[in-house]
């Protein structure tokens, strides 16, 4: 059992009165949203709720709302983080109604969806939660009954005092619990009593999605709105110079078009502050097409943008001069430049032993480079968002990540207080990472200033993805130092990128090997980049993960085996220190994905590889097993072993893992973003190609490691080791090492088909 | 601008808009109805799929004048009560993750299986591969799509 001190977080268990003065109103749309489904007896809408913490709300029938805090990019946190509320509150599920909070700071903690943190942080403070409000409920019920509240047993939404014989829903109970002392402690369930936390639940939206009903921000629209597109400059590296208003006015349905300006000039910008041009124009008219014909039409003027400066804010509150360089850059160069820094030296990020020496008494030395492009996140749903500023207040509703980072910025823009800024968070079609970066809030928030109307602003799919915040290139060069015996002496990597390096210098296989060095570089570039599901992981694991397997078969050694010898030596004899990975558990997925993949004995005519990799806290290995039809490669089955701790919702768990093994083999065999001049040389997927499914593989086995562990992340570890295991199993089926992503170019040129 | 008369989910709708405007646009600016997507604007991603007599169609890609007396269905008119096999599979498997494509893909697999009551596992491949989802929701989708065509 744990005992937490509510103290910790006390925001959640402000109460709505208090703060009813502040402008802020929540949405209540469980009305329209949740239709109980007539096969099940469900509790009736009560007449009256009541409130007992930030995410809990009991009606006067017991039926409970509970708020989902994060904002939902499709990872299903909607459904699994009210189940840790229920959980410990102890209620049915069927009688739970899920509501999504708008970004509300005085209430919730990190509303923030990233980094695969939302279970993982929200796993104690949001069972806390619970446990408060099932405390306060036992204690209303003491006070009713007259007895102690330790003889009282609360479950199911029932409480009961064994003594008198006495019984009551909670609902009954909750009018006078909201207006009680919140308990200075209370206790967290143990994890062999769970009802609810590792039981799969179906996504409390999903009716709603299947029978399409409005939840996304391009689906709002109130009386009046108007409709906004954007242009902006054709190429990294460009700016606005000027454009002609009238080349477009006396189109039909356009109102109006004017430049935009995401920053003022002194703003200090902070770390997600990432936006390619801000610095564009708006067209405003009666309906998206319309804008949208408008947008073809628009005569502007584009200039190259000089070396730019500005103040970013750094984590101790000073601001720090960023400068961006001009230019227009090209793929083709970039991949000049990069060659010749795998000649220089890097920054040491680690060095263990005595790495050069080792190399200088090296029998054979193994040195492969690896690289990969540019990619765009591409999220189904395109940038939009939908504002409506009147006065000194704004109401925002639009797909983010991060309302947090963004508020501040959309305050400067508008020059309107936060406090009068209601964010309130929209279903998200994808996120990927891609809207941490939130600006097409500040765009509609500016436009609907400007037009003193309500607006739904909305990119094209030309503009989504020409406008940059991509993740970046990288390249990585591993080298590894055998002797006549062919035992490991050294491991060198040096990996860098544009406009950063992909290293994580403490993670496996360092604290394996004896002599061992790390060096990072990186290039400056204007083309700009952001968070990509598990950043610079999902290119380093690739790398690190198709070497490790060469360096196996150079060796004589069974990848699985040699990982596991490595990993033997991590835990029982560190190298240096700092290793930020549980040597045990990582070995402990491998040995999980080699008995469920039944390693030793593959199906017939089946190519496999293996790859496992750690990062966002969670340990993943994986299995690619490819098959060459018809000239053609796919991937037939994969095979995936997981451990992330406690899983709450293990079939939504799965589902969130599968699609990262999807998304993997897409970008390993087609992702690419390229430049010529600066300007994207894809814009819409007739270009860009994206994993179908005839492409997708036929099968995928997610397998969760057993334990109790405090959960870690999902959303992203299974995406990084992907890869790999397309690699090596590839370098099965066809004879070759794929060291340059993507994949299917190469692929083509050994005659194979696509 | 130009009157059109419009067959949609069984109803008669009147619309006032210019004769170019894709159906997608009508749909969403002047019915209201938005369960349909804009996703690519060129017939490259599905999310914006709707029946046009039965068949799939991108509705991105279909000028309003081009529809004359042809009947629609939407997403939202694909059952009364959301409970299309399809619809019903979709839940049964849980398949979304985001949500957006699943529109389109629900529409595509609902008239594969009009036309194709038990499709192979290459004929579903072969009629869903025009819509792409970004989540990679690709495997549950054929499993709910093999689920609906048992339960039709
Ligand atoms: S929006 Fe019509 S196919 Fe993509
Ligand atoms: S569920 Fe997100 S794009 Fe398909």
């Amino acid at each position: 059992m744990t005992t937490v001190n509510t103290k910790l977080n006390r925001r959640s268990f402000l109460k709505v009165s208090a703060l009813a003065g502040g402008g802020m109103v929540l949405s209540f749309s469980w009305l329209a949203g949740c239709k109980p489904s007539s096969e099940e007896e469900l509790l009736a809408m009560p007449k009256e709720w009541f409130e007992l913490n930030s995410y809990i709300k009991i009606g006067d029938n017991g039926r409970i709302t509970i708020f989902s805090p994060n904002p939902e990019f499709g990872s299903n946190i909607k459904t699994s983080m009210p189940m840790m509320v229920a959980e410990e509150l102890d209620v049915d599920w069927k009688n739970v109604i899920v509501e999504q909070a708008d970004f509300y700071p005085e209430r919730f903690d990190r509303q923030f969806t990233g980094g695969s943190q939302g279970i993982r942080q929200g796993w104690k403070p949001l069972r806390t939660a619970g446990a408060t409000a099932k405390a306060m409920l036992v204690a209303a019920s003491a006070q009713t009954w007259n007895v102690p509240a330790s003889e009282i047993t609360a479950s199911n939404g029932q409480l009961s005092h064994a003594g008198s014989g006495k019984k009551a829903g909670y609902g009954e109970m909750a009018s006078l619990a909201a207006t009680l002392e919140v308990p200075e402690e209370v206790t967290l369930k143990e994890i062999k009593d769970f009802k609810i936390i590792g039981n799969s639940k179906k996504n409390v939206d999903g009716q709603k999605i299947v029978t399409g009903q409005p939840m996304y921000a391009l689906d709002k629209k109130v009386e009046g709105m108007k409709y906004a597109a954007i242009v902006q400059p054709p190429a990294f590296g460009m700016r606005l110079k000027s454009f002609d208003k009238s080349s477009i006015s006396g189109m039909p349905g356009i109102l109006d078009a004017f430049e935009i300006n995401v920053f003022k000039e002194d703003y200090a910008r902070n770390f997600f502050d990432t936006t390619t041009f801000p610095d564009k124009i708006a067209i405003v008219g009666n309906s998206t097409w319309e804008v949208m014909q408008a947008k073809k039409s628009l005569k502007a003027e584009w200039e190259k943008a000089p070396d730019t400066t500005f103040p970013m804010a750094g984590r101790g509150g000073q601001a720090n001069n960023v400068t961006i360089p001009g230019g227009l850059e090209n793929t083709s160069s970039h991949k000049t430049k990069m060659a010749e820094y795998i000649q220089k030296p890097g920054n040491v990020l680690r060095k263990d032993g005595d790495p050069e020496g080792a190399f200088k008494k090296a029998h054979k030395v193994l040195e492969r480079t690896y690289t990969a492009p540019f990619l765009a996140h591409n999220t189904m749903e395109p940038m939009n968002c939908f504002a409506d500023v009147k006065g000194d207040k704004a109401e925002i509703y639009g797909p983010t990540q991060a309302p947090d980072f963004i508020s501040g910025t959309i305050s400067q823009a508008i020059g309107i207080p936060k406090e009068n800024i209601q964010i309130n968070l929209a279903r998200m079609g994808g996120g990927f990472g891609r809207r941490a970066y939130s600006h097409h809030l500040v765009e509609a928030a500016i436009i609907s200033q400007k037009i003193q109307a309500p607006v739904s602003l909305v990119y094209t799919r030309e503009d989504d993805m020409a406008a940059g915040v991509y993740r970046p290139t990288y390249s990585a060069t591993y080298r590894a130092a055998l002797d006549e015996n062919n035992n490991l002496l050294a491991l060198h990597v040096k990996a860098g990128g544009i406009p950063e390096s992909p290293i994580h210098a403490n993670r496996f296989p360092a604290g394996a090997i004896d002599n061992y060095l790390a060096e990072g570089w990186d290039l400056p570039s204007n083309i700009t980049i952001g968070a990509f599901r598990a950043p610079r992981s999902n290119f380093i694991a690739g790398a690190e993960q198709s070497f490790l397997d060469e360096l196996a078969e150079e060796i004589g050694k069974d990848p699985i085996e040699f990982r596991l010898e490595l990993l033997k030596r991590a835990e029982t004899n560190p190298v240096g220190e700092n290793n930020d990975y549980v040597p045990s558990r990582y070995a402990g997925v491998l040995e999980l994905v080699r008995e469920k993949s039944n390693w030793n004995t593959p199906k017939a005519n089946v190519s496999r590889g293996v790859s496992a990799y750690f990062c966002h806290n969670s340990y993943v290995a994986e299995v690619v097993d490819t098959v060459i039809k018809d000239n053609q490669p796919y991937v037939e089955s994969v095979y995936a072993a997981v451990d992330c701790g406690v899983v709450v919702n293990p079939d939504a768990a799965a589902n969130m893992g599968e699609g990262a093994i999807v998304d993997g083999i897409g970008n390993a065999f087609f992702g690419e973003m390229a430049f010529e001049n600066g300007a994207p040389t894809k814009t819409n997927f007739d270009k860009y190609r994206m994993i179908r499914h005839k492409e997708a593989p036929k099968k995928i086995e997610v397998h969760f490691v057993e334990n109790n562990e405090d959960p870690t992340g999902l959303g992203e570890p299974l995406f990084p080791p992907v890869f790999a295991a397309v690699a090596n199993s590839l370098y099965k089926a066809t004879g070759k090492r794929y060291y340059e992503q993507p994949f299917a170019p190469q692929l083509e040129m050994q005659n194979l088909r696509m | 601008m130009a009157t059109y008369n419009l067959n949609i989910n069984g109803k008669n709708l009147q619309v006032d808009v210019d004769p170019n405007t894709p159906m997608l646009w009508v749909l969403r600016d002047h019915l209201d109805m938005v369960g349909t997507k804009f996703g690519c604007g060129i017939a490259q991603c599905g999310a914006c799929t709707i029946h046009l007599d039965g068949n799939a169609v991108r509705s991105c890609q279909l000028p309003v004048s081009a529809v004359t007396d042809a009947q629609i269905t939407t997403i939202e008119g694909l059952s009364e009560k959301g409970d299309h096999p399809v619809q019903k599979a979709w839940i049964e498997h849980d398949v979304p993750q985001c949500g957006y494509c699943q529109a389109g893909q629900m529409m595509t697999a609902a008239a594969l299986l009009k036309s194709n009551p038990s499709p192979s596992d290459e004929e579903i491949e072969n009629a869903m591969n025009g819509n792409i989802c970004r989540c990679g929701t690709y495997t549950r989708i054929k499993a709910a799509v093999k689920t609906a065509s048992q339960n039709q």
